[in-house]
């Protein structure tokens, strides 16, 4: 048994998610029979934490703040061991600008993309380079805020003059965006597990809307407004290559403890990357949970191997 | 560690699907949505939160309320802790008769329901009338507040146009030729008539007339929604539409919310009473009646002096802050944008160009800690996404400019921005300031874009 502070909430705009899944997480916690305190992040962390004298913080945050790093240095400077990725994995992987450059080095499929600052705009004329993108990549076109988690400021453009506007809305999560060629295709995410051999792929689910267009923000963390397929049904060969993918981009991303990969899988059995989560939603309706129940742990497991591994990975032992 | 070991989680995701399978299929419409989860955010205290509709209650004499508090003790105890009929003590509706005779309007004690609050007429009228698919008439924008309600009983809501004199009755009228001539004819029609929550707008005279004479040729109930008639900051109060029609088929929802507290969830509705019977069984079934406590308090409340003092101090806080608000849009919000001038009530509703999505907008916002409503929400059509809602009674003064400065900041950067990306370079001046001081305000402009196929969210 040992203290945990279970970190939530906060000021990002996935507060109300991070608080369910962190609702989620210190119940689990407790039927394992640690002792939990549930913090919701503000000005008094830092103090709540040393108060609180936790032998390790369970960060159930998403975006800013949370998941890009800027937790995950405190506790360091703390010496409070923590779960999921470090510092320099969580800048990586919340940064979808960053994570694309990576694999595309990498030689990991993701779509074409092009991405910008506001300052490009203002200060480069960039806004003149629009027609030429927008031939490049045809329409319709995903704009998209680099770093923001959920589906928040994604924008659909299905035509050139559609693009200022997506980007108005983008620019409002965040100073750069990019523009992506749409993959039209299933909506695929598997999740990464650490493992005493290493990483390993859950099995891969396969995100249906009911009624949507779009997988969009409120379909993703509802009960009864997307189907849930896991494992997915995929042809032969393609669930072995998405879950190659994702280990592929866990590892390259530097990620640790464990991870979600999001991918697309277009109309010719081509696999794409879009984004990892080095957070990944652990509500009642979250993909990892439900990837890690098809391989057979159950989430107070799931909850208890990620503390695990956040002790392992402090205490210097290969997890 | 001392609390009692929790159950083994049930909340796997199989069995999820299994209560996923449990559920009505009215819960496909009763959803929770990004706009809700950007709002939650709203409630953190560096906030300055102009997205509410709160009364400010600070004002209210903490001695009047012991006083009354210590009368309900000493006469009635018994009868505060109990039960009581479903529709309410007859000496509340005493109380309900008073405020109504205020604004020209007589009822009868023995057609009106007490109700828990206002919200709960828009529930029980809705439940009475609506089959899933009816048609329900609203204005365009509507009450944020009824979006989820009217949802929840999968109504077909069919939103008019409104402008400066609120509903648009010519377009309501040719909205119900089509509908008849599709073979559809709507259950009721939902209106805010007096400063509308959320367009601020308020119904002209020649238009009450004319929808209740069309309510009439055409045998339509109206629901009139009235929580602010008596809030007027300026001009000659107008009749309700239930005082025009004589309650034939208008019915009529009033509150204490907004002239007293909505923290004592009193309201009541008046109807035609085949339509009341309903109401009432329907309100049985719900909750049994109204908090008899409540009742109580309202009842020692208007006993110990005049209740129209304490409105009419409202109205004079709500009037200040209402004239700092239009002040600091017009020095601050850049001159694309466009507002209403309410003449009461507590909102202010503004437009932007339609290349401004006020959800993405609000999330900009929240990181200058300022937020307000944005217009999807008063829409299950998908419009409104150029507009916002603005509450002027929940904050003070200095808040409100600060507010309303944030705002107007986000909004020039993203007009600029956008002039940038497009080449009409940002034209953003705030010198030369439309002159918003006109008669009646300015015309309510709503976006007319296409429905996305998506719906509005709640509010």
């Amino acid at each position: 048994m040992s203290r945990i502070a279970v970190l939530k909430g906060g000021s990002s705009l996935e507060r109300q998610v991070s608080l369910r899944s962190g609702a989620r997480v210190e119940d689990a916690l407790e039927r394992l029979g640690h002792d939990v305190v549930g913090i919701d992040v503000g000005p008094d962390l830092i103090r709540r934490l040393r108060e609180e004298r936790a032998e390790a913080a369970f960060v159930s945050l998403h975006g800013r703040g949370g998941e890009d790093g800027t937790v995950q240095e405190l506790l360091e400077i703390l010496d409070v061991p923590y779960t999921g990725s470090g510092v320099l994995a969580c800048i990586r992987a919340t940064d979808k600008v960053l994570t694309k450059h990576l694999l595309l080095e990498a030689g990991i499929p993701t779509p074409e993309f092009f991405a910008f600052t506001q300052a490009a705009f203002r200060e480069l004329g960039a806004a003149e380079m629009l027609p030429a993108i927008a031939a490049r990549l045809d329409f319709p076109i995903v704009v998209k805020p680099s770093s923001q988690g959920s589906a928040l400021g994604i924008k659909f453009a299905r035509t050139p003059d559609d693009v200022p506007a997506a980007l108005v809305a983008a620019f409002s999560y965040d100073a750069r965006v990019l523009l992506e060629r749409h993959v039209e295709g299933r909506d695929l995410a598997v999740s990464v597990l650490d493992g005493a051999e290493g990483p390993v792929a859950l099995p891969v689910v396969e995100a249906v809307p009911h009624e949507e267009d779009f997988y969009d923000f409120e379909a993703r963390y509802e009960i009864g407004r997307t189907g849930f397929i896991c494992p997915a049904r995929l042809a032969p060969g393609t669930t072995e290559r998405a879950q190659a993918l994702a280990l592929a981009c866990h590892r390259l991303l530097g990620c640790s403890g464990f991870s979600r990969v999001d991918l697309m899988l277009d109309g010719s059995d081509e696999l794409y990357v879009l984004e990892a989560n080095p957070i990944p939603g652990l509500t009642d309706t979250s993909l990892l949970p439900q990837a890690a129940e098809a391989a057979g742990l159950g989430f107070d497991q799931l909850v208890a191997r990620i503390l695990e591994l956040a002790f392992e990975r402090a205490a210097g032992t290969p997890a | 560690m001392s609390s009692p070991q929790k159950p083994p989680s049930r909340s796997t995701s199989r069995d999820l699907e299994r209560y996923a399978g449990l559920f009505a299929s009215r819960t496909r419409m009763m959803t929770s949505s990004a706009m809700r989860d950007l709002m939650a955010i709203t409630a953190r205290p560096e906030v300055i939160s102009l997205a509410g509709g709160l009364p400010d209650t600070s004002t209210f004499p903490p001695e009047t309320f012991a006083a009354v508090t210590a009368k309900i003790a000493e006469e009635s105890c018994a009868k505060a802790l109990q039960y009581g009929p479903t529709d309410g003590l007859d000496e509340t509706k005493g109380c309900i008769a008073e405020v109504m005779a205020a604004e020209g309007m007589h009822a009868h004690h023995e057609d009106i329901v007490v109700t828990t609050g206002g919200q709960q007429v828009i529930d029980l009228v809705t439940k009475t009338l609506i089959d899933p698919g009816d048609v329900i008439i609203a204005e365009g924008p509507t009450y944020p507040g009824a979006v989820p309600v009217f949802n929840a009983y999968q109504a077909d809501v069919v939103q008019v146009d409104m402008d400066s004199d609120g509903m648009r009755v010519d377009l309501l009228e040719e909205t119900l030729d089509r509908l008849g001539r599709e073979g559809r004819r709507p259950k009721f029609i939902y209106t805010v008539p007096s400063f509308q929550n959320p367009a601020g707008v308020t119904m002209s005279l020649p238009r009450r007339r004319r929808l209740v004479e069309v309510a009439n040729q055409r045998e339509l109930l109206v629901l009139e929604d009235n929580p602010y008639g008596l809030l007027r900051y300026e001009g000659e109060p107008l009749p309700p539409l239930f005082s025009l029609d004589g309650g034939v088929f208008v019915m009529y929802l009033g509150t204490f919310s907004k002239i007293l507290s909505p923290g004592i969830r009193l309201g009541w509705v008046v109807a035609p009473p085949p339509v009341l019977e309903k109401i009432n069984l329907g309100k049985q079934e719900a909750d049994l009646c109204t908090s008899t406590l409540s009742q109580l308090m309202v009842q020692a409340y208007f006993k110990q002096g005049d209740w129209r003092d304490y409105v009419g101090s409202l109205s004079e806080i709500y009037r200040s802050r209402r004239d700092a608000m239009l002040a600091a849009l017009a020095d601050h919000f850049p001159r694309e944008a466009e507002w209403t001038r309410p003449a009461g009530g507590l909102f202010i509703w503004a437009t932007l160009p339609s290349y401004i999505d006020t959800t993405d907008l609000l999330a900009r916002a929240l990181r200058d800690n300022v937020a307000f409503v944005p217009g999807a929400a008063a829409f299950l059509d998908g419009r409104g996404h150029s507009s916002m809602r603005l509450n002027f009674s929940g904050c003070d003064e200095a808040r409100l400019r600060e507010g309303i400065r944030r705002i107007g900041e986000v909004i020039k950067e993203q007009v600029a921005l956008y002039g940038t990306l497009t080449g009409e370079l940002g034209t953003v001046k705030t010198e030369e300031v439309p002159d918003t001081e006109g008669e009646g305000g300015r015309l309510v402009e709503l976006p007319r874009r296409p429905a996305r196929g998506r719906r509005a969210g709640g509010a």
